[in-house]
């Protein structure tokens, strides 16, 4: 029996269902599958610019296994690019997860939900904010 | 935006309390009228689930912010689910007044 897949945490789903290519000649119905997991390794690794080892933390994953999702997701954009396919968000196997976030002035401890858009301290609104780990 | 602070009594002297499901009472805040309101808190007897039953009530409330010492975690699991933001802060010897003033700096 093959050893299970460890739930992949991801932060934020991806703002988007999906991104369609214009502008080609040939309307093809074929598309990629960006799972959510592979969205967040992109986003930790090439937007928040973390290195790979913080990055599977977050995730809850092993660095190797983070660099596996990664490079998945960058063989599927490039593909996508490359063939002019669709991409769409599928969730694949992630676990939405609820990061809690410590302010360096007061030690408060507070989530953000997803709809809120300013990222500061809720008790002294200082922006010297920092993400733990607590689930 | 309304905000809960759990806390021991049921005037601003009280002191903050640090649990949330078996708080004595809420003190509610709501952003535009100002006031706080207090109101007391029918799970601090009960042998389970107060979590639970006191976070589907901040929902009732339509309450936008809970702060507490320590949320268990199927009431952070409600609360995620809803969109409430969550705060814990660790001084239970603050009266309730001294944190609206931090709130309001």
């Amino acid at each position: 029996m093959p050893r299970r897949k460890r739930l992949r945490k991801v932060v934020a789903p991806p703002g988007f269902k999906g991104y369609r290519p214009y502008g080609n000649a040939q309307h093809k119905k074929q598309f990629v599958e960006l799972l959510y997991e592979e969205y967040e390794a992109i986003k930790l690794a090439d937007y928040d610019l973390l290195n790979h080892l913080e990055a599977s933390k977050l995730m809850g994953v092993s660095r190797p296994t983070f660099a596996r999702i990664y490079e998945s997701a960058r063989r599927k954009l490039a593909h996508a690019l490359v063939e002019t396919r669709e991409i769409r968000s599928v969730f694949g196997n992630a676990q939405l997860d609820g990061t809690w976030y410590l302010c360096g002035d007061c030690h408060a401890r507070f989530t953000i939900p997803v709809q809120m858009t300013d990222h500061v301290c809720p008790i002294c609104r200082s922006l010297e904010i920092e993400i733990i780990k607590t689930k | 935006m309304k905000t809960v602070i759990t806390c021991k009594g049921n005037n601003q002297k009280a002191h903050f309390d640090l649990r949330f499901g078996r708080a004595g009472w809420f003190c509610l805040i709501d952003d535009e009228s100002g006031d706080p309101t207090f109101i007391e808190n029918d799970q601090v007897e009960v042998t389970g689930g107060a979590g639970v039953k006191t976070a589907e009530k901040m929902v009732e409330l339509g309450v936008q912010k809970v702060i507490s010492g320590h949320f268990g975690p199927k009431a952070k699991d409600l609360l995620d689910k809803f969109n409430i933001q969550m705060v814990m802060i660790d001084d239970d010897d603050q009266s309730i007044s001294k944190i609206i003033a931090r709130l309001n700096k």
